[in-house]
Protein backbone atom coordinates (compact mmCIF):
# COMPACT_ATOMS: atom_id res chain seq x y z
CA UNK A 1 0.00 0.00 0.00
CA UNK A 2 1.51 3.30 -1.12
CA UNK A 3 1.64 6.18 1.72
CA UNK A 4 1.35 9.83 0.98
CA UNK A 5 1.11 12.49 3.47
CA UNK A 6 -1.70 14.12 2.21
CA UNK A 7 -4.42 12.82 -0.34
CA UNK A 8 -6.64 15.40 -2.03
CA UNK A 9 -10.43 13.82 -3.15
CA UNK A 10 -10.88 15.92 -6.05
CA UNK A 11 -8.88 18.41 -8.49
CA UNK A 12 -11.22 21.19 -9.06
CA UNK A 13 -10.78 24.81 -6.93
CA UNK A 14 -11.07 23.13 -3.80
CA UNK A 15 -8.57 20.71 -4.06
CA UNK A 16 -5.99 22.58 -6.05
CA UNK A 17 -6.17 25.28 -3.19
CA UNK A 18 -5.86 22.89 -0.59
CA UNK A 19 -2.83 20.93 -2.51
CA UNK A 20 -1.08 24.06 -2.28
CA UNK A 21 -2.16 25.47 1.02
CA UNK A 22 -0.32 22.20 2.44
CA UNK A 23 2.51 22.66 0.32
CA UNK A 24 3.17 26.46 1.79
CA UNK A 25 3.63 24.55 5.16
CA UNK A 26 6.09 22.17 3.38
CA UNK A 27 4.24 19.10 2.91
CA UNK A 28 6.04 17.07 0.48
CA UNK A 29 4.31 13.82 0.27
CA UNK A 30 0.76 15.01 -1.52
CA UNK A 31 -1.65 13.50 -3.60
CA UNK A 32 -4.06 14.66 -5.82
CA UNK A 33 -6.72 12.34 -7.03
CA UNK A 34 -9.20 13.73 -10.07
CA UNK A 35 -11.85 11.57 -11.78
CA UNK A 36 -11.99 13.80 -14.93
CA UNK A 37 -9.34 13.78 -17.69
CA UNK A 38 -8.18 17.48 -16.66
CA UNK A 39 -7.75 19.57 -13.35
CA UNK A 40 -9.90 22.59 -12.83
CA UNK A 41 -12.92 20.60 -12.19
CA UNK A 42 -16.36 22.56 -12.70
CA UNK A 43 -14.48 25.36 -13.80
CA UNK A 44 -13.80 24.57 -16.99
CA UNK A 45 -16.89 24.37 -18.22
CA UNK A 46 -17.99 27.82 -16.46
CA UNK A 47 -16.72 29.68 -19.64
CA UNK A 48 -18.27 32.96 -18.70
CA UNK A 49 -16.56 35.74 -16.97
CA UNK A 50 -16.67 37.00 -13.32
CA UNK A 51 -14.85 34.61 -11.48
CA UNK A 52 -11.66 35.21 -9.59
CA UNK A 53 -13.01 39.03 -8.13
CA UNK A 54 -11.90 39.14 -4.90
CA UNK A 55 -8.91 36.83 -5.26
CA UNK A 56 -7.30 38.76 -8.49
CA UNK A 57 -8.93 41.93 -8.67
CA UNK A 58 -9.56 41.29 -12.20
CA UNK A 59 -12.24 39.59 -14.08
CA UNK A 60 -11.56 35.86 -15.08
CA UNK A 61 -13.33 33.20 -17.18
CA UNK A 62 -13.37 30.20 -15.33
CA UNK A 63 -11.41 28.24 -17.65
CA UNK A 64 -9.17 31.24 -17.52
CA UNK A 65 -9.10 31.34 -13.23
CA UNK A 66 -8.17 27.37 -12.99
CA UNK A 67 -5.06 28.24 -15.14
CA UNK A 68 -3.58 30.08 -12.69
CA UNK A 69 -4.26 27.28 -10.14
CA UNK A 70 -2.87 24.77 -12.49
CA UNK A 71 -0.16 26.51 -13.18
CA UNK A 72 1.05 27.09 -9.40
CA UNK A 73 0.60 23.65 -8.81
CA UNK A 74 2.55 22.34 -11.58
CA UNK A 75 5.15 24.86 -10.35
CA UNK A 76 5.19 23.76 -6.76
CA UNK A 77 5.59 20.21 -8.26
CA UNK A 78 2.53 18.90 -6.49
CA UNK A 79 1.71 15.22 -8.18
CA UNK A 80 -1.89 14.21 -9.19
CA UNK A 81 -3.86 11.35 -10.93
CA UNK A 82 -6.18 12.25 -13.43
CA UNK A 83 -9.00 9.67 -14.72
CA UNK A 84 -8.69 8.47 -11.88
CA UNK A 85 -11.91 7.54 -9.43
CA UNK A 86 -12.33 7.07 -5.83
CA UNK A 87 -14.35 4.63 -4.67
CA UNK A 88 -13.60 3.87 -1.41
CA UNK A 89 -12.15 5.65 1.93
CA UNK A 90 -12.25 4.42 5.37
CA UNK A 91 -11.99 6.22 8.72
CA UNK A 92 -8.41 4.89 8.77
CA UNK A 93 -7.15 7.00 5.59
CA UNK A 94 -7.21 3.99 3.23
CA UNK A 95 -8.09 4.82 -0.01
CA UNK A 96 -9.21 2.61 -3.07
CA UNK A 97 -9.11 4.19 -6.48
CA UNK A 98 -9.31 2.80 -9.60
CA UNK A 99 -8.30 4.22 -13.23
CA UNK A 100 -7.23 2.66 -16.51
CA UNK A 101 -3.63 2.30 -16.30
CA UNK A 102 -3.17 1.07 -13.08
CA UNK A 103 -5.89 -0.87 -12.15
CA UNK A 104 -6.96 -0.27 -8.61
CA UNK A 105 -4.94 1.31 -6.52
CA UNK A 106 -4.42 0.93 -2.57
CA UNK A 107 -3.29 4.20 -0.75
CA UNK A 108 -2.16 5.00 3.22
CA UNK A 109 -2.56 8.77 4.08
CA UNK A 110 -1.89 10.59 7.13
CA UNK A 111 -4.71 12.87 6.22
CA UNK A 112 -7.22 13.12 3.51
CA UNK A 113 -8.96 16.35 2.34
CA UNK A 114 -12.72 16.10 0.84
CA UNK A 115 -12.76 18.31 -2.52
CA UNK A 116 -15.24 16.24 -4.56
CA UNK A 117 -17.81 19.50 -4.87
CA UNK A 118 -21.23 19.06 -5.43
CA UNK A 119 -23.84 17.80 -8.17
CA UNK A 120 -27.15 18.91 -9.29
CA UNK A 121 -30.58 17.99 -8.45
CA UNK A 122 -31.80 15.94 -10.64
CA UNK A 123 -36.08 15.86 -11.68
CA UNK A 124 -36.28 13.17 -9.39
CA UNK A 125 -35.80 15.18 -6.76
CA UNK A 126 -38.40 17.50 -7.34
CA UNK A 127 -41.09 15.50 -8.91
CA UNK A 128 -42.47 16.85 -11.99
CA UNK A 129 -45.09 14.81 -13.61
CA UNK A 130 -45.36 14.00 -16.85
CA UNK A 131 -43.78 12.00 -19.17
CA UNK A 132 -40.11 10.65 -18.90
CA UNK A 133 -39.14 11.50 -22.65
CA UNK A 134 -35.16 12.65 -24.09
CA UNK A 135 -34.52 16.35 -23.70
CA UNK A 136 -34.73 16.70 -19.84
CA UNK A 137 -31.23 17.85 -18.94
CA UNK A 138 -29.61 19.70 -15.77
CA UNK A 139 -28.51 22.67 -16.61
CA UNK A 140 -24.65 21.84 -15.79
CA UNK A 141 -25.10 18.92 -18.08
CA UNK A 142 -26.03 20.73 -20.83
CA UNK A 143 -23.40 23.44 -20.02
CA UNK A 144 -20.82 20.56 -20.27
CA UNK A 145 -22.09 19.64 -23.73
CA UNK A 146 -22.67 23.03 -25.23
CA UNK A 147 -18.80 24.48 -24.20
CA UNK A 148 -16.89 21.42 -23.69
CA UNK A 149 -18.15 18.96 -26.15
CA UNK A 150 -19.49 21.27 -28.86
CA UNK A 151 -23.16 19.56 -28.97
CA UNK A 152 -26.26 21.39 -28.52
CA UNK A 153 -29.05 19.79 -26.48
CA UNK A 154 -31.83 21.33 -28.39
CA UNK A 155 -33.83 24.28 -30.19
CA UNK A 156 -36.60 25.36 -28.32
CA UNK A 157 -35.62 25.68 -24.77
CA UNK A 158 -37.62 26.52 -21.20
CA UNK A 159 -35.42 26.36 -18.25
CA UNK A 160 -36.86 25.78 -14.79
CA UNK A 161 -34.90 27.18 -11.66
CA UNK A 162 -33.48 31.28 -11.81
CA UNK A 163 -30.13 29.98 -10.03
CA UNK A 164 -27.00 31.32 -11.50
CA UNK A 165 -26.79 28.18 -13.53
CA UNK A 166 -29.67 28.48 -15.34
CA UNK A 167 -29.27 31.76 -16.02
CA UNK A 168 -25.73 31.42 -17.73
CA UNK A 169 -27.11 29.12 -19.68
CA UNK A 170 -30.15 30.68 -20.98
CA UNK A 171 -27.85 32.70 -22.78
CA UNK A 172 -25.36 30.58 -23.71
CA UNK A 173 -28.02 28.34 -25.68
CA UNK A 174 -29.27 31.67 -27.42
CA UNK A 175 -26.01 32.58 -28.47
CA UNK A 176 -25.48 29.31 -30.02
CA UNK A 177 -29.56 29.82 -31.82
CA UNK A 178 -31.24 28.54 -29.40
CA UNK A 179 -34.60 30.18 -28.73
CA UNK A 180 -34.97 30.12 -24.98
CA UNK A 181 -38.76 30.41 -24.42
CA UNK A 182 -39.10 31.29 -20.52
CA UNK A 183 -37.19 30.73 -17.47
CA UNK A 184 -39.83 29.60 -14.83
CA UNK A 185 -39.06 30.03 -11.19
CA UNK A 186 -41.03 28.36 -8.46
CA UNK A 187 -40.01 31.36 -5.91
CA UNK A 188 -41.61 34.61 -5.82
CA UNK A 189 -37.78 36.22 -6.33
CA UNK A 190 -34.88 34.70 -8.76
CA UNK A 191 -31.99 33.03 -6.59
CA UNK A 192 -29.34 34.55 -9.22
CA UNK A 193 -27.31 37.54 -8.85
CA UNK A 194 -29.19 40.33 -10.46
CA UNK A 195 -26.13 40.86 -13.32
CA UNK A 196 -26.65 37.67 -14.73
CA UNK A 197 -31.18 38.54 -14.90
CA UNK A 198 -30.27 41.67 -16.45
CA UNK A 199 -27.20 40.56 -18.84
CA UNK A 200 -28.28 36.53 -19.58
CA UNK A 201 -32.09 37.43 -19.59
CA UNK A 202 -33.21 41.21 -19.86
CA UNK A 203 -30.56 41.34 -22.83
CA UNK A 204 -32.40 38.76 -24.90
CA UNK A 205 -35.92 39.56 -24.42
CA UNK A 206 -36.25 36.16 -22.33
CA UNK A 207 -39.12 36.27 -19.96
CA UNK A 208 -38.51 35.23 -16.39
CA UNK A 209 -41.53 33.96 -14.33
CA UNK A 210 -41.21 34.22 -11.06
CA UNK A 211 -43.88 32.53 -8.72
CA UNK A 212 -44.55 29.83 -11.97
CA UNK A 213 -43.61 25.99 -11.89
CA UNK A 214 -43.77 23.00 -14.52
CA UNK A 215 -47.23 20.81 -13.89
CA UNK A 216 -46.58 18.92 -16.47
CA UNK A 217 -44.20 17.69 -19.61
CA UNK A 218 -45.71 16.41 -22.52
CA UNK A 219 -43.96 14.10 -25.40
CA UNK A 220 -43.32 10.85 -26.12
CA UNK A 221 -39.49 9.86 -27.71
CA UNK A 222 -38.96 13.87 -27.04
CA UNK A 223 -40.02 16.97 -25.21
CA UNK A 224 -42.79 18.48 -27.19
CA UNK A 225 -43.67 21.02 -24.28
CA UNK A 226 -44.31 21.84 -20.96
CA UNK A 227 -47.49 23.22 -18.66
CA UNK A 228 -46.90 26.18 -16.63
CA UNK A 229 -48.48 27.48 -13.58
CA UNK A 230 -48.92 30.74 -11.09
CA UNK A 231 -48.17 29.31 -7.54
CA UNK A 232 -50.06 30.65 -4.69
CA UNK A 233 -47.86 31.12 -1.28
CA UNK A 234 -47.59 27.74 -0.10
CA UNK A 235 -46.25 27.15 -3.31
CA UNK A 236 -48.93 25.00 -4.76
CA UNK A 237 -50.05 25.37 -8.44
CA UNK A 238 -53.13 27.54 -8.83
CA UNK A 239 -55.76 26.15 -11.24
CA UNK A 240 -56.95 28.11 -13.90
CA UNK A 241 -53.68 29.75 -14.72
CA UNK A 242 -52.22 27.26 -16.99
CA UNK A 243 -50.28 27.87 -19.74
CA UNK A 244 -49.01 25.37 -22.67
CA UNK A 245 -45.62 25.90 -23.80
CA UNK A 246 -43.92 24.28 -27.14
CA UNK A 247 -40.47 23.42 -26.83
CA UNK A 248 -37.88 20.43 -27.20
CA UNK A 249 -35.70 21.05 -24.21
CA UNK A 250 -36.40 21.33 -20.38
CA UNK A 251 -33.04 22.68 -18.55
CA UNK A 252 -33.82 22.04 -14.90
CA UNK A 253 -30.97 24.38 -12.85
CA UNK A 254 -33.25 23.78 -9.42
CA UNK A 255 -30.32 23.72 -6.43
CA UNK A 256 -26.75 21.56 -5.77
CA UNK A 257 -26.07 19.53 -3.38
CA UNK A 258 -22.51 18.10 -1.98
CA UNK A 259 -21.39 15.01 -3.04
CA UNK A 260 -20.76 12.87 0.08
CA UNK A 261 -21.11 9.21 -0.81
CA UNK A 262 -17.43 8.73 0.21
CA UNK A 263 -17.42 10.77 3.74
CA UNK A 264 -20.33 8.56 4.46
CA UNK A 265 -18.20 5.23 3.86
CA UNK A 266 -15.76 6.87 6.70
CA UNK A 267 -18.21 7.56 8.78
CA UNK A 268 -17.94 11.64 8.45
CA UNK A 269 -20.95 12.82 10.13
CA UNK A 270 -23.01 15.05 7.87
CA UNK A 271 -25.16 18.08 8.15
CA UNK A 272 -28.80 17.39 7.28
CA UNK A 273 -29.17 20.75 5.93
CA UNK A 274 -26.18 21.64 3.80
CA UNK A 275 -25.67 17.95 3.13
CA UNK A 276 -21.95 18.52 3.51
CA UNK A 277 -19.79 17.50 6.65
CA UNK A 278 -19.86 19.12 10.21
CA UNK A 279 -16.87 20.79 10.52
CA UNK A 280 -14.40 22.79 13.31
CA UNK A 281 -12.79 25.81 13.05
CA UNK A 282 -9.98 24.22 11.79
CA UNK A 283 -12.49 22.77 9.08
CA UNK A 284 -11.84 19.08 10.58
CA UNK A 285 -14.93 16.32 10.12
CA UNK A 286 -15.57 14.25 13.37
CA UNK A 287 -13.16 11.90 11.83
CA UNK A 288 -9.14 12.91 13.10
CA UNK A 289 -7.36 13.58 9.67
CA UNK A 290 -10.25 13.95 7.79
CA UNK A 291 -10.91 17.53 6.55
CA UNK A 292 -13.52 19.35 3.88
CA UNK A 293 -13.06 22.06 1.68
CA UNK A 294 -15.03 23.94 -1.07
CA UNK A 295 -18.53 22.62 -2.08
CA UNK A 296 -18.79 19.15 -1.06
CA UNK A 297 -18.43 20.92 2.74
CA UNK A 298 -21.38 23.86 1.75
CA UNK A 299 -22.11 25.02 -1.65
CA UNK A 300 -20.53 28.40 -2.08
CA UNK A 301 -21.77 31.85 -4.34
CA UNK A 302 -18.09 32.72 -5.29
CA UNK A 303 -14.72 30.75 -6.00
CA UNK A 304 -13.02 33.30 -4.39
CA UNK A 305 -14.28 32.19 -1.11
CA UNK A 306 -13.84 28.01 -2.52
CA UNK A 307 -10.13 29.02 -2.56
CA UNK A 308 -9.49 31.26 0.58
CA UNK A 309 -11.44 28.33 2.43
CA UNK A 310 -9.47 25.13 0.78
CA UNK A 311 -5.92 26.76 1.38
CA UNK A 312 -7.01 26.99 5.17
CA UNK A 313 -7.68 23.28 5.08
CA UNK A 314 -4.72 22.09 3.25
CA UNK A 315 -2.84 24.19 5.70
CA UNK A 316 -4.35 22.79 8.97
CA UNK A 317 -4.06 19.28 7.57
CA UNK A 318 -0.70 20.32 7.23
CA UNK A 319 -0.11 20.99 10.56
CA UNK A 320 -2.13 17.87 11.56
CA UNK A 321 0.48 15.75 9.76
CA UNK A 322 2.91 18.06 11.57
CA UNK A 323 1.55 16.82 15.29
CA UNK A 324 -0.80 19.39 16.00
CA UNK A 325 -4.32 18.04 17.05
CA UNK A 326 -7.52 19.25 16.64
CA UNK A 327 -9.50 17.20 18.12
CA UNK A 328 -10.80 18.75 21.54
CA UNK A 329 -14.55 19.72 21.51
CA UNK A 330 -14.92 23.12 21.14
CA UNK A 331 -18.35 25.57 21.46
CA UNK A 332 -21.57 24.97 19.17
CA UNK A 333 -22.70 27.34 16.66
CA UNK A 334 -26.55 27.51 15.78
CA UNK A 335 -28.20 29.17 13.40
CA UNK A 336 -31.24 30.60 14.28
CA UNK A 337 -33.80 32.56 13.34
CA UNK A 338 -33.31 33.02 9.37
CA UNK A 339 -29.70 31.61 9.80
CA UNK A 340 -30.19 27.82 8.17
CA UNK A 341 -26.62 26.93 8.90
CA UNK A 342 -23.30 27.71 9.90
CA UNK A 343 -19.86 26.64 8.75
CA UNK A 344 -17.90 25.94 11.00
CA UNK A 345 -20.01 24.14 13.25
CA UNK A 346 -17.45 24.33 16.34
CA UNK A 347 -15.53 26.36 17.04
CA UNK A 348 -12.25 25.65 19.63
CA UNK A 349 -11.03 29.35 20.53
CA UNK A 350 -7.68 27.63 21.22
CA UNK A 351 -7.03 27.08 17.63
CA UNK A 352 -8.16 30.84 16.40
CA UNK A 353 -5.05 32.68 15.37
CA UNK A 354 -6.49 36.45 14.86
CA UNK A 355 -10.15 35.70 13.82
CA UNK A 356 -12.28 32.49 12.32
CA UNK A 357 -14.68 33.46 9.34
CA UNK A 358 -17.91 32.15 9.94
CA UNK A 359 -20.05 31.48 7.10
CA UNK A 360 -24.02 30.94 6.50
CA UNK A 361 -26.85 31.41 4.38
CA UNK A 362 -30.45 32.54 5.25
CA UNK A 363 -33.65 31.14 4.00
CA UNK A 364 -35.43 34.06 3.09
CA UNK A 365 -35.10 37.78 2.05
CA UNK A 366 -34.89 40.18 4.74
CA UNK A 367 -34.33 44.00 3.92
CA UNK A 368 -33.06 46.26 6.83
CA UNK A 369 -32.38 43.50 9.17
CA UNK A 370 -29.60 42.78 10.95
CA UNK A 371 -27.22 39.81 11.34
CA UNK A 372 -26.39 39.08 15.65
CA UNK A 373 -24.13 36.91 17.14
CA UNK A 374 -24.43 36.18 20.47
CA UNK A 375 -22.13 34.17 23.18
CA UNK A 376 -24.25 32.59 25.30
CA UNK A 377 -26.82 35.01 25.88
CA UNK A 378 -24.79 38.36 25.29
CA UNK A 379 -25.09 40.13 22.10
CA UNK A 380 -21.52 40.61 20.70
CA UNK A 381 -22.16 41.41 16.95
CA UNK A 382 -24.61 43.26 15.64
CA UNK A 383 -24.38 43.90 11.73
CA UNK A 384 -26.69 46.38 9.98
CA UNK A 385 -27.50 44.43 6.24
CA UNK A 386 -29.79 46.77 3.66
CA UNK A 387 -30.50 42.82 2.02
CA UNK A 388 -29.95 39.18 3.05
CA UNK A 389 -30.96 36.66 -0.32
CA UNK A 390 -30.48 32.87 0.52
CA UNK A 391 -28.87 33.14 -2.94
CA UNK A 392 -25.87 34.68 -1.30
CA UNK A 393 -23.23 33.60 1.18
CA UNK A 394 -22.61 35.31 4.50
CA UNK A 395 -19.73 35.99 6.40
CA UNK A 396 -19.19 36.93 10.17
CA UNK A 397 -15.68 37.00 11.44
CA UNK A 398 -15.14 36.33 15.00
CA UNK A 399 -12.07 37.88 16.08
CA UNK A 400 -9.65 36.64 19.58
CA UNK A 401 -10.42 39.06 21.37
CA UNK A 402 -14.26 38.07 21.19
CA UNK A 403 -13.24 34.34 22.54
CA UNK A 404 -11.28 36.23 25.10
CA UNK A 405 -13.92 37.79 26.57
CA UNK A 406 -15.99 34.67 27.20
CA UNK A 407 -14.04 32.34 28.11
CA UNK A 408 -16.90 30.49 29.60
CA UNK A 409 -18.84 30.84 26.18
CA UNK A 410 -21.11 27.25 25.41
CA UNK A 411 -22.92 28.26 22.44
CA UNK A 412 -22.52 30.28 20.13
CA UNK A 413 -25.51 31.88 17.95
CA UNK A 414 -26.01 33.76 14.64
CA UNK A 415 -29.39 35.47 13.99
CA UNK A 416 -31.22 37.76 11.55
CA UNK A 417 -33.05 40.40 14.10
CA UNK A 418 -35.24 43.30 13.00
CA UNK A 419 -33.71 45.52 15.86
CA UNK B 1 -35.62 65.56 -26.68
CA UNK B 2 -36.35 63.58 -23.45
CA UNK B 3 -36.41 59.79 -23.06
CA UNK B 4 -37.44 57.41 -19.78
CA UNK B 5 -35.48 54.30 -19.25
CA UNK B 6 -36.46 51.48 -16.55
CA UNK B 7 -33.13 49.49 -15.69
CA UNK B 8 -32.92 47.06 -12.83
CA UNK B 9 -29.61 47.69 -10.69
CA UNK B 10 -27.07 45.19 -10.93
CA UNK B 11 -24.54 46.44 -8.19
CA UNK B 12 -26.02 44.44 -5.55
CA UNK B 13 -28.58 42.09 -4.41
CA UNK B 14 -31.05 44.67 -3.79
CA UNK B 15 -31.20 45.43 -7.31
CA UNK B 16 -33.31 49.05 -7.54
CA UNK B 17 -35.90 49.66 -10.10
CA UNK B 18 -34.44 52.87 -11.57
CA UNK B 19 -36.21 55.49 -13.63
CA UNK B 20 -33.81 57.07 -15.81
CA UNK B 21 -34.34 60.44 -17.48
CA UNK B 22 -32.69 60.94 -21.11
CA UNK B 23 -32.44 64.71 -22.52
CA UNK B 24 -30.49 64.91 -25.82
CA UNK B 25 -29.46 61.35 -25.16
CA UNK B 26 -27.81 61.85 -22.05
CA UNK B 27 -28.44 61.26 -18.45
CA UNK B 28 -30.23 64.25 -16.83
CA UNK B 29 -31.81 62.35 -13.67
CA UNK B 30 -31.92 58.73 -12.48
CA UNK B 31 -34.49 57.55 -9.53
CA UNK B 32 -34.97 54.64 -7.53
CA UNK B 33 -31.84 54.00 -6.68
CA UNK B 34 -30.19 53.85 -2.71
CA UNK B 35 -26.54 54.45 -4.03
CA UNK B 36 -24.39 56.31 -6.33
CA UNK B 37 -23.50 52.81 -7.40
CA UNK B 38 -26.84 52.98 -9.28
CA UNK B 39 -26.46 56.16 -11.00
CA UNK B 40 -23.06 55.26 -12.52
CA UNK B 41 -24.70 51.94 -13.46
CA UNK B 42 -27.19 54.26 -15.94
CA UNK B 43 -25.44 56.42 -16.47
CA UNK B 44 -23.20 53.89 -18.64
CA UNK B 45 -26.14 51.67 -19.31
CA UNK B 46 -28.19 54.60 -21.26
CA UNK B 47 -25.14 56.11 -22.62
CA UNK B 48 -23.06 53.30 -23.89
CA UNK B 49 -23.64 49.73 -22.51
CA UNK B 50 -20.68 47.09 -22.92
CA UNK B 51 -20.35 43.71 -22.42
CA UNK B 52 -17.90 40.71 -22.10
CA UNK B 53 -18.82 38.33 -24.49
CA UNK B 54 -17.73 34.33 -24.25
CA UNK B 55 -18.26 31.67 -26.07
CA UNK B 56 -16.28 28.76 -27.61
CA UNK B 57 -14.86 27.18 -30.92
CA UNK B 58 -14.03 24.07 -32.39
CA UNK B 59 -10.31 22.51 -32.48
CA UNK B 60 -9.53 19.63 -34.85
CA UNK B 61 -6.78 17.17 -32.89
CA UNK B 62 -6.64 18.77 -29.44
CA UNK B 63 -7.59 16.71 -26.71
CA UNK B 64 -11.05 18.21 -26.38
CA UNK B 65 -12.95 19.24 -29.22
CA UNK B 66 -13.99 23.19 -28.38
CA UNK B 67 -12.05 25.38 -26.81
CA UNK B 68 -13.45 28.61 -25.05
CA UNK B 69 -13.14 32.31 -25.91
CA UNK B 70 -13.41 35.56 -24.73
CA UNK B 71 -13.66 39.37 -25.64
CA UNK B 72 -10.15 40.76 -24.40
CA UNK B 73 -12.58 43.63 -23.35
CA UNK B 74 -15.83 44.72 -23.17
CA UNK B 75 -17.79 45.62 -26.21
CA UNK B 76 -20.75 47.58 -26.74
CA UNK B 77 -23.93 45.40 -26.58
CA UNK B 78 -25.43 46.19 -29.66
CA UNK B 79 -22.30 44.25 -30.88
CA UNK B 80 -23.12 40.83 -29.25
CA UNK B 81 -24.88 38.90 -32.14
CA UNK B 82 -22.49 40.23 -34.72
CA UNK B 83 -19.42 39.12 -32.89
CA UNK B 84 -20.97 35.43 -31.97
CA UNK B 85 -21.97 35.73 -35.94
CA UNK B 86 -18.36 35.49 -36.61
CA UNK B 87 -17.19 33.35 -34.10
CA UNK B 88 -19.31 30.79 -36.01
CA UNK B 89 -18.05 28.49 -38.79
CA UNK B 90 -14.35 28.85 -37.06
CA UNK B 91 -11.79 25.82 -36.32
CA UNK B 92 -8.87 26.06 -34.88
CA UNK B 93 -6.33 23.54 -35.26
CA UNK B 94 -4.66 22.07 -31.96
CA UNK B 95 -2.12 22.90 -29.91
CA UNK B 96 -4.25 26.38 -28.59
CA UNK B 97 -2.55 28.32 -26.60
CA UNK B 98 -4.75 30.20 -23.24
CA UNK B 99 -4.55 34.11 -24.92
CA UNK B 100 -3.85 33.36 -28.22
CA UNK B 101 -5.34 36.03 -30.11
CA UNK B 102 -8.60 34.48 -32.30
CA UNK B 103 -9.36 36.90 -34.37
CA UNK B 104 -8.59 40.53 -34.51
CA UNK B 105 -10.92 43.87 -34.48
CA UNK B 106 -14.22 41.67 -34.25
CA UNK B 107 -17.58 42.93 -35.59
CA UNK B 108 -14.96 46.31 -36.02
CA UNK B 109 -14.74 46.94 -32.61
CA UNK B 110 -11.08 46.64 -32.73
CA UNK B 111 -11.31 44.50 -29.85
CA UNK B 112 -9.63 41.21 -30.19
CA UNK B 113 -11.29 37.50 -29.21
CA UNK B 114 -8.49 35.71 -27.34
CA UNK B 115 -8.77 31.83 -26.22
CA UNK B 116 -9.19 31.85 -22.28
CA UNK B 117 -7.84 28.20 -22.30
CA UNK B 118 -5.41 25.88 -23.01
CA UNK B 119 -5.88 22.62 -25.43
CA UNK B 120 -3.19 20.45 -26.02
CA UNK B 121 -3.05 18.07 -29.32
CA UNK B 122 -3.61 15.21 -28.48
CA UNK B 123 -1.38 11.88 -28.50
CA UNK B 124 -3.05 9.27 -30.33
CA UNK B 125 -4.63 9.56 -33.60
CA UNK B 126 -8.53 8.73 -33.19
Amino acid sequence: MKEYDIVIIGGGPAGMAAAIGAREEGIEEILILERDSCLGGILNQCIHNGFGLHTFKEELTGPEYAERFIQKAEEMKIPYKLNTMVIDINKNKEIVAVNEEEGILEIKAKAIILAMGCRERPRGAINIPGSRCAGIYSAGSAQKFVNIDGYMPGKEVVILGSGDIGLIMARRMTLEGAEVKAVVELMPYSGGLKRNIVQCLDDFGIPLKLAHTITSIKGKGRVEGVTIAKVDENRKPIKGTEEYIECDTLLLSVGLLPENELSNKANVKLSQITGGPEVNESLQTNIEGIFACGNVLHVHDLVDYVTLESINAGKNAARYVKGESFNEKGIELKGLEGVRYTVPKYINPKNIDKAVEVRFRVGDVYKESYISVYFDETRELHLKKRILTPGEMETVKLTREMFDKYPECKEITVKVEGE
Amino acid sequence: MREFRNLICIGCPIGCDMEVTLEEGKVSEVKGNTCVRGKNYAEKECTNPTRIVTSSVRVQGGEIDSVSVKTQSDIPKNKIMKCIEELKGITLNAPVKAGEIIIRNVADTGVSIISTKTVAKTNEDM
